[in-house]
């Protein structure tokens, strides 16, 4: 057999079908769902007297409309229309017998970090879910990547997609990474060079030595952003790492199942000399923390740069960098760190993991938020636990900031945790669209530590500058 | 799903490169649980001021293009989120074509599950068709599936390429989910072979 990748070797593995023009019939592993993108799918298998052709592989938790205050039990925290969608959610899931995780189960949390820290997300599977972040479950070495509602209604149905296969492009980050530089700059970095239609087309293999020496948590943060490069998915191949993560979480195979399971994970690496359609390679020294200027996550610059001019693109890239300076109100020349923050986010399923908050904390023990207001969303109840056992939420509480319940919040804003017009946000969330947090709202992209760094000093700061007192 | 052969209408120029999922129904909107009413809240943020006027710069608000069935657009369109809303806003608005040089791949899928035709062509057709959707609701645009081109409204005609199996569905007005139901058996049959393979799975 000729050589094939890793996005190769999992897609053979699950065509159920492939018709004379190559369209295919994929079989999907798992299937995850939340309150937004599904109530019109089970509506329309309620309408056609459909059932779930496999609820046991298909999993819901609230996750986008949720309030995360502590007093969220209360539904007067929700608006009339967020709470009928939760409880939608409710509804079906009790009516078509799928696992889920409501809200007031400590389990709760953003659909993509409960997918991974429950065991449902295994190396070699298909996962799909009606969001375009589904990407992050490709650091697994599993092919994810988001749906939209109909696809919803069609994987509930036959448990299958139909799709075409995508082409294959190698993203290699090679030698190690500098100190204060992230997971995120990574990402962030890579659609930077790309732009984000660079990715069209493509399912993403990311791999390279700084590849390998990032965490799980690290390489979901990867993943995640795959979609703002244009790729459905990106993907890494399982390791040690990864076998170490899935073993003993409660859906992970056990005895027999896991060995025959950890047998076939190991096949699970793209063959040497497989073709890859499109190659990037970035030296992984090379990164620096970065931080997004504009209205796109491929304006991306190092912390050090200056906000650019309009001039200095081409295309329709010049009138799109007046719009996003206008937008963010910005001008050409001003240094990066001169810009003023209002608010800090840390969360989401990009950054709202356990290792996300440890780096924050590092930055925050001991000091003071300048900033007029800063969030903790964590990504799950259970990554909020374990971060309150770390004491790490006592290090945000007595810096300043909330200490939030698990959700999506500020990351989309679909709950009450908004941007005012105008107001200026350092996020560690995945897009800093118009609007994107709030109408008016100004998002700049970051790491969690250069979150923490700009909620200490009130600005946009340089995370580098703020290890040197903590180490 | 209405079918999609041909569509002679008004086409509204938007000459802007990443027109995401955000600006085209913002996140607000996506709490209904119901696919239609979404059209008047299309570009909501672009279209109306914060206490809900309509901005009268705004191509969609403009007399003109009103009544816009096509829209063309430039590189990567529909990029972000997955949210179908985005299709169903377009649709329930009355848009069911939109031309650019690049789509985001989830936005182009849910279009072709909604009847709406998503159509790719280079920069110098869309500067072209752009010139011409900006000479308004006289100036009508031609887009015609089968033959899978459009024709500006001087007759200058551009080929376009589209999948054949979502064309055959586009066309017809075809329901996916009735075809892979057909394939029960398939499925049945790869579930079995998967249980031995992977039984974990």
């Amino acid at each position: 057999m000729a050589p094939r990748t890793l996005y190769d070797k999992i897609w053979d593995d699950h065509v159920v079908h492939q018709a004379e023009d190559g369209t295919c019939l994929l079989y999907i592993d798992r299937h995850l769902v939340h309150e937004v993108t599904s109530p019109q799918a089970f509506e329309g298998l309620r309408m056609t007297g459909r059932k779930v052709r496999a609820p046991e592989k298909t999993i819901a938790v609230p996750d986008h409309n949720v309030p995360t205050t502590v007093d969220r039990a209360n539904a007067a925290t929700m608006t009339e229309d967020s709470r009928i969608q939760v409880a939608a959610l409710d509804k079906n899931a009790k009516d078509f017998g799928i696992n889920y995780y409501p809200v007031s189960d400590v389990r709760q949390g953003i659909v993509h970090i409960v997918g991974p820290e429950q065991g449902w997300t295994l190396p070699g599977m298909t996962v799909v879910c009606g969001d375009s972040h589904t990407a992050t479950h490709g650091a697994f070495g599993s092919l994810a990547h988001g749906i939209g509602t109909s696809e919803v209604e069609h994987v509930l149905a036959t448990q299958t997609l139909i799709q075409r296969k995508g082409k294959n492009m190698k993203v290699e980050i090679t030698g190690s990474l500098r100190p204060g530089v992230t997971a995120k700059d990574i990402t962030l970095s890579v659609i930077g060079a790309t732009g984000t239609a660079g990715g069209t087309g493509y399912v993403i293999e990311y791999c390279g030595q700084a590849i390998r020496e990032l965490s799980m948590e690290g390489r979901m943060t990867v993943c995640n952003m795959a979609i703002e490069g244009g790729a459905r998915a990106g993907l890494i191949a399982p390791d040690e790492k990864t076998f170490a993560y899935c073993m003993g979480r409660p859906h992970a195979p056990k005895g027999a199942k896991w060995e025959a399971a950890l047998a076939y994970w190991k096949t699970l690496y793209t063959d040497e000399g497989a073709h890859f359609d499109k190659v990037i390679t970035i030296k992984g020294e090379d990164i620096a923390p970065v931080v997004t200027w504009g209205t796109s996550p491929e304006d991306v610059l190092p912390i050090t740069g200056v906000v650019p001019s309009p001039s200095d693109f081409t295309g329709g890239k010049v009138e799109a960098a007046q719009r996003s300076l206008d937008y963010m109100g910005l001008t050409p020349g001003q240094k990066l760190t001169d810009i003023a923050i209002d608010t800090v986010f840390i969360g989401s399923c990009t950054n709202g993991r356990i290792e996300d908050l440890r780096a924050a904390a590092a930055i925050l023990k001991g000091k003071k938020i300048k900033v007029k207001r800063a969030m903790v969303v964590p990504g799950s109840g259970l990554v909020r636990a374990q971060a309150e056992e770390e004491g790490l939420a006592q290090i945000f509480i007595d810096a300043g900031f909330e200490w939030r319940l698990a959700g999506c919040s500020m990351c989309l804003a679909m709950n009450p945790d908004q941007l005012a017009p105008g107001e200026r946000c350092a996020a560690t969330s995945n897009r800093n669209f118009e609007g994107r947090q709030g109408r008016g709202g100004r998002t700049h992209l970051v790491s969690p530590g250069m979150a923490a760094a700009a909620a200490i000093t009130g600005h946009l700061t340089d995370v580098r500058d703020m290890m040197g007192e903590t180490v | 799903m209405d079918k999609f052969t041909t569509l002679t209408g008004i086409a509204a120029p938007m000459p802007l490169v990443n027109i995401d999922t955000d600006m085209i129904i913002p996140k607000q909107f996506l709490k209904t649980i119901q696919r239609s009413g979404l059209g008047k809240n299309l570009f909501d943020e672009m279209r109306y001021t914060l206490d809900g006027k309509e901005i009268p710069d705004f191509v969609l608000n403009q007399p003109a293009y009103r009544k816009a069935e096509i829209i063309v657009a430039g590189d990567n369109f529909g990029c972000g989120s997955s949210r179908e809303h985005a299709p169903w806003a377009l649709l329930d608005f009355g848009i069911r074509c939109v031309i650019a040089t690049s789509f985001a791949d989830i936005f182009y899928n849910n279009c072709f599950k909604n009847g709406i035709l998503p159509v790719v062509l280079p920069q110098e057709a869309i500067d072209h068709l752009m010139d011409d959707a900006r000479k308004g609701a006289n100036a009508r645009m031609t887009v015609d599936l089968e033959s899978q081109t459009v024709t500006a409204s001087d007759g200058k005609s551009f080929a376009f390429e589209v999948d054949a199996f979502k064309k055959h569905c586009l066309m017809n007005g075809l329901d996916d989910i009735g075809l892979t139901l057909e394939k029960a058996a398939s499925i049945d049959s790869y579930e079995a072979k998967a249980a031995t393979l992977r039984p974990w799975a």
